[in-house]
């Protein structure tokens, strides 16, 4: 493209040049502060994060906690979970255990680097143990920090109840 | 062998007339399902999953009772066929747990396999199911789910037929038939595990495994048994570095499709065991202490040299491999020039009638053949140990075996000047021993051990050491071993500065001034294979997974 053709282009560009009242520019300013000030008076669209945090979503998928109900996991530690994960972050080591379920995981470790929060891991689970959370501040010092055993995966029925809930109405 | 012409399927075979249907098609790569029939025991007939239909038979035949005859036209896949099959499969299911994920079981099973392949998918089931006793321990090593039996009777056959001894019976009937020993018995023949490996579904699990990990989590490593001379072929499941499990492997020369308890229980601890020898050791100030390859090879060679060639002794040992024992023959022979060469044998009670030998060594044999024998005016096992005793023989030189256990022996090593051993575990040999040098276990190793027949049997490395990387070194590898990294908490479990004994070995001559060239237990195979008479012509290939007999004509060196 030559030169002669660029400066027909800018030319088009510029058809509309500002009216009287743009060029004034006083007008102008006093116009947008008025529209701003107006907004004080709005409700207001941002929280004051990380004091205040948002609701999550029952379909939100955070990072995987381990259902407890009873005081006993869900878990029966069939290790489906840690075959279906895509990036391997699940570890499962299965013990007998005299309740009914016959066994339950004596070590279950999500390694918080390698998930993906694809869920699948929920998918596929047979007892509805292992589900998707709403939290998903995860930041670690060390990588071995980032290796979730069961104290920190495992949570309540009461409080995951939403997601239950959840799962439950889109089988 | 009178034959007979069939039709399978369309197309025309010359079979066998003793054979039944099902063997027949499984001979021309047909597969016919079957729960019940299996080729080591009688055939019952009672799954009937394998029913085919046999042109101008009125009703559908089960194939693993019906001989084959002239002309038959069979057909095992039309949609006559599929029909009853998918019916004997809604049949079984239906009382069948849905216990996959709690059952060891899953990831092998066969009745899951044809859940997949020959069922419809579905249950039309709306009923509750049968319950039965779960977790019965029916045997001191077996656990038995009655819930998931579907009454197939191959363990029954297996202890009636293979073992010898009846201790297992269908009880009730209908759908209350379970499997019971008599009262006050229990499932405790020495070969009761191999109804765990012949039960189509998870009714019948190993205890010792129990819930030790997901099949499919593990990696196997073709091996052999090292519980006695038998060699049972064997596969080994390892898991994150750390041997689990034994498994029988078909070798219908050798152990059919069985292998003993004590086999399957007993050989293998040792190996993740606490008191395994992690490296090399040096005895100072009376304890022994680790140290480098280096200090403890260059201290054994030192000592060795400052012994007249009658006042060394050496044993070999029928637990190491034919490399291992071939390569200290050789450095008895050529660098210690001792005439003093022998192997301790472990013989204890008879040989019974299926697997077990009297012969608790994996490669009793194969020791003798490959050199570990007294050479001309050399002293034998027992001479050696009296030697000891008089203070003739003033140092001794001994591969993986603990001779300390055999009575009568542990108060001629306190009288030993020096003595040198290889060991996997603390003993109470390496007690006695001034230098211990940390050997592989045969799950850690190539090699070879020949068994009573006189079969060379190849043994593969399951397990790593520092010196080995399971992609580098072509170990078998499951889904967990390959994806690993660096941070990864899995993939990472113990490894131990062990070495084969013939390496160290080859160090040792190295330093006393006498250069072998073997890199690896192939160019060591090798070198026998050249060198022994009954060898030749073998090769680690040749030897392959079912292994190969030594020519019988065979003179020691």
């Amino acid at each position: 493209m030559n030169d002669d053709k660029l400066l027909a282009k800018s030319e088009v560009i510029r058809v509309k040049d500002l009216t009287f009242l743009q060029r004034a520019y006083v007008f102008e300013i006093l116009k947008g502060m008025f529209k701003a000030a107006r907004q004080i008076f709005q409700p207001s669209f941002t929280i004051e994060y990380p004091e205040v945090r948002s609701e999550r979503a029952a379909s939100f998928r955070g990072r995987p906690v381990l259902v407890e109900e009873n005081g006993v996991e869900r878990c029966v530690a069939c290790g489906l979970c840690a075959r279906v994960c895509p990036a391997l972050a699940i570890e499962v080591q299965a013990a007998p255990t005299e309740l009914a379920k016959e066994r339950y995981p004596e070590k279950f470790e999500i390694n918080m680097t390698r998930c993906i929060f694809c869920g699948f891991c929920e998918e596929v689970c047979p007892e509805e143990a292992i589900i998707m959370s709403n939290e998903y501040e995860l930041a670690f010092s060390s990588q071995q920090e980032s290796i979730f055993g069961k104290d920190k995966l495992l949570k309540s029925a009461e409080i995951m109840k939403p997601r239950l809930d959840f799962l439950r109405d889109h089988r | 062998m009178p034959n007979v012409k069939i039709t399978l399927d369309g197309a025309q075979y010359e079979v066998d007339n003793k054979k039944t249907i099902l063997e027949a098609a499984r001979d021309n790569k047909i597969h016919i399902p079957h729960f019940c029939y299996h080729d080591k025991l009688s055939a019952s007939g009672n799954c009937r999953i394998c029913l085919v239909e046999v042109e101008k038979m009125p009703k559908l035949a089960i194939s693993c009772m019906t001989q084959v005859a002239e002309g038959m036209i069979i057909n095992t896949k039309n949609e006559r066929v599929i029909n009853a099959r998918e019916a004997v499969m809604e049949f079984i299911l239906i009382n069948h747990p849905l216990d996959c994920p709690i059952c060891d079981e899953a990831g092998e099973c066969k009745l899951q396999d044809y859940a997949y392949k020959y069922s419809k998918g579905f249950s039309r089931f709306v009923d509750t199911k049968n319950h039965k006793e779960k977790r019965v321990e029916i045997g001191p090593r077996v656990m038995f789910d009655a819930e998931r039996c579907i009454s197939c009777s191959r363990c029954i056959r297996f202890c009636d037929e293979i073992a010898g001894v009846h201790q297992l019976q269908f009880v009730n009937r209908g759908d209350r038939v379970t499997i019971q020993t008599f009262p006050g018995e229990s499932l405790d023949n020495p070969y009761s595990m191999n109804v765990v490996d012949i039960c189509p579904v998870g009714a019948l699990t190993n205890k010792d495994f129990r819930f030790k990990s997901r099949v499919w989590e593990m990696s196997f490593t073709d091996s052999v048994c090292h519980g006695c001379a038998r060699g049972c072929n064997i596969e080994i499941g390892v898991r994150n570095n750390e041997i689990l499990r034994l498994n029988p492997r078909r070798n219908d020369d050798v152990n059919s499709a069985w292998m003993c308890d004590h086999g399957r229980l007993n050989t293998w601890k040792n190996v993740n065991a606490e008191n395994r020898i992690k490296s090399s050791k040096i005895r100072k100030e009376g304890q022994l202490v680790e140290v480098g390859w280096d200090e403890a090879i260059a201290k054994a060679a030192s000592e060795l040299k400052s012994f007249g060639k009658n006042e060394i002794a050496v044993l070999g040992s029928a637990f190491a491999t034919n490399e291992d024992n071939y390569v200290f023959a050789k450095f008895a022979r050529e660098v210690l020039g001792t005439r003093n060469i022998d192997f301790c044998p472990h013989v204890e009670g008879t040989d019974d009638a299926v697997l077990i030998r009297a012969d608790k060594t994996p490669n009793a044999s194969g020791a003798e053949l490959v050199g570990i024998v007294p050479q001309e005016n050399g002293m034998d096992f027992q001479q050696i140990i009296s030697a000891i005793k008089a203070g003739k023989i003033k140092a001794l030189y001994c591969l993986e075996d603990d001779i300390a256990s055999v009575p009568g022996i542990e108060d001629a090593l306190s009288n030993l000047e020096f003595f040198a051993v290889h060991a996997t575990n603390h003993s109470k040999t390496t007690q006695y021993a001034h230098v211990v040098f940390a050997a592989s276990t045969y799950a850690e190793k190539n090699g070879t051990v020949t068994n009573f027949q006189k079969r060379v049997q190849r043994v593969r490395p399951a397990v790593t050491t520092f010196e080995q990387d399971r992609a580098l070194d072509n170990f078998e590898m499951s889904r967990w071993d390959k994806f690993a990294a660096h941070n990864d908490k899995w993939g990472k479990g113990p490894r131990r500065d062990a070495r084969p004994s013939w390496k160290i070995i080859t160090s040792i001559a190295g330093v006393m001034g006498t250069k072998y060239k073997f890199n690896n237990a192939d160019d060591v195979f090798n070198e026998i294979c050249q060198k022994i008479d009954g060898f030749k012509g073998l090769s680690y290939l040749k030897v392959g997974v079912k292994g190969a007999v030594v020519k019988q004509n065979h003179v020691a060196v």
